[in-house]
């Protein structure tokens, strides 16, 4: 589904990302772990189409996307949950999850968006920020749902929500995988991460530095942890 | 009483005229990330085009109130395409110093065709003279021009709020690059966008041309209200351009009556208050300050 390689990416004279590869199949939930500053939030702005100083090649269903615009990406079928969650403060809640276009036919109507997150539609009339941040992060994975994205990428969605919420973002990511829908999980919490992705790629200074599926990702839990300086 | 109903009314004449060009350079502000210092020349345009047109073909202010916004929009369209979107992947910078040229070389092409003296412009026989409502009597056209700008400001309000054109100048006047990596094609809009504004600048031109002398250099100090009212509403707070339109037309028409010398610096006094108070103008969002 997305196949990246080579990638390298600068600001200006800096080079951020050093020849990246990383793949994610169909129906796959695969974690980007690193610490700050390890061009995580790089390599997702690369894979959207929004940081342009590129090298190196990104493929998405069998099409190379390396120097696609934005909103083709998105419309190929690429599905961005920003990390502060990207909700509109001039846009009520159904606006924000009728802003962008359907992509597939795999796209939910409002009708099941409203079924499976009930809050949504018992605030549809409300300005988006007036939800709580829990509530933003359902608004931001459901109006990527809504499109019928192929591929979430999501960034750091369980950060600064409380525990009871992130397991509930957690089940949410588990059902979106069963209806074969792949996700690209940037994540600092190695232990949300371990309960929903089948494989996982540790960043580290701009380099891929190991690729571990779940079973050895769990048992290496302390040492990632130390990795990551938690 | 009848005194301050009557500059109440002036007052909001002139926000009109604010407003209503408030509106465009804030909705262009919003999805282009351009600031418009032609803005100011555009309205002359819109007056000196109203003018040319009464004079030459003899076309009412009823026409030109159609038939201006819709040139306007064409010389918006041509300016974009032909200027404009070169800049607008470069540093806001240049597109401020391109449409500040652009406002020099318009300027200067107006007063080589008409001269420095005012053209004159009047509007039908229905909108001169004084009404007398409840009691107190008031200038026709002052009332026509206030009536009208409202309506022009509820419609281009539908038009943000209940159509997906309007979502998406919100969406993206918001949050730029989120809305196109959602999907959104902003590009397509940027033109029309564009035209729209410089119509809106226009229409406010026409408007003013019977109530202001119609001169090269009538936009000049127009431009200086209109930036001030930008800040009091909040760059690019469509809501915000409007009120403060309105806002700003008023003061300055209270300070000419009660306080002539100081009725410009009250507009500046207001601002500066307001920027105290609040950072993001009236209706900026706190985000704008960061």
């Amino acid at each position: 589904m997305l196949e990246v390689t080579g990638l390298r990416a600068w600001y200006g004279e800096a080079q951020a990302l050093h020849g990246v590869n990383l793949s994610v199949g169909e129906g796959e939930v695969v974690t980007l772990v690193g610490r700050n500053g390890a061009g995580k939030t790089t390599l997702v702005r690369c894979l959207i189409g929004l940081h342009r100083q590129v090298g190196g090649t990104v493929s998405f269903l069998g099409r190379d996307i390396t120097g696609m615009p934005a909103h083709r990406r998105a419309r190929a079928g690429m599905g961005w949950v920003q990390d502060d969650r990207g909700i509109y403060a001039g846009l009520t809640v159904e606006e924000n999850l009728l802003l962008p276009p359907k992509v597939s036919d795999r796209a939910w109507t409002l009708d099941r968006v409203y079924e499976a997150f009930p809050v949504l539609a018992d605030r549809r009339k409300a300005p988006g920020t007036t939800l709580s941040g829990g509530e933003q992060q359902m608004l931001a994975i459901a109006r990527v749902l809504r499109t019928g994205a192929r591929l979430l990428l999501m960034d750091e969605p369980s950060e600064g929500l409380a525990p009871v919420v992130v397991a509930r973002i957690g089940a949410i990511i588990r059902e979106i995988k069963e209806t074969g829908v792949s996700v690209l999980l940037i994540e600092q919490n190695v232990k949300f991460a371990a309960t929903v992705a089948d494989r996982h790629y540790l960043l580290s200074q701009g380099r891929i530095v190991e690729a571990l599926d779940n079973s050895e990702f769990r048992r290496r839990e302390v040492q990632l942890l130390e990795h990551l300086g938690i | 009483m009848n005194a301050v109903l009557q500059y109440a009314v002036q007052g909001l004449a002139a926000g009109s005229f604010y407003a209503l060009a408030a509106l465009g350079l804030a909705i262009i502000f919003g999805v282009l990330g351009v600031v418009n210092f032609a803005h100011g020349a555009f309205y002359m345009l819109g007056a000196v085009t109203a003018a040319v047109l009464l004079d030459t073909l003899g076309l009412t202010l009823w026409w030109s109130l159609l038939a201006v916004p819709v040139l306007m929009f064409v010389f918006g369209v041509v300016v974009e395409r032909l200027f404009v979107q070169w800049l607008l992947r470069l540093d806001p910078l240049y597109n401020f110093l391109l449409t500040f040229g652009l406002t020099l070389v318009l300027v200067e092409l107006v007063k080589q065709k008409y001269g420095v003296s005012g053209l004159p412009y009047k509007p039908p026989g229905i909108l001169q003279g004084r009404a007398e409502l409840a009691g107190v009597v008031l200038p026709r056209y002052q009332l026509f021009v206030f009536l009208f700008s409202v309506a022009i400001c509820v419609l281009v309000w539908l038009l943000m709020t209940r159509t997906r054109v309007g979502m998406i100048v919100r969406a993206s006047t918001e949050k730029p690059e989120l809305t196109r990596a959602l999907g959104v094609n902003v590009g397509r809009w940027v033109t029309p966008v564009f035209g729209f504004g410089v119509a809106l600048a226009g229409l406010a031109g026409v408007l003013a041309a019977p109530f202001r002398a119609i001169t090269a250099d009538m936009g000049n100090n127009f431009a200086i209200i209109l930036f001030a009212v930008v800040v009091i509403g909040g760059l690019g707070s469509i809501v915000g351009a409007v009120v403060a339109g309105f806002l700003v037309g008023l003061v300055e028409a209270f300070g000419q009556a009660y306080a002539p010398t100081f009725a410009q610096i009250l507009i500046f006094v207001l601002m500066a208050l307001i920027i105290l108070v609040r950072p993001a103008g009236l209706f900026g969002r706190e985000e704008a300050t960061r």
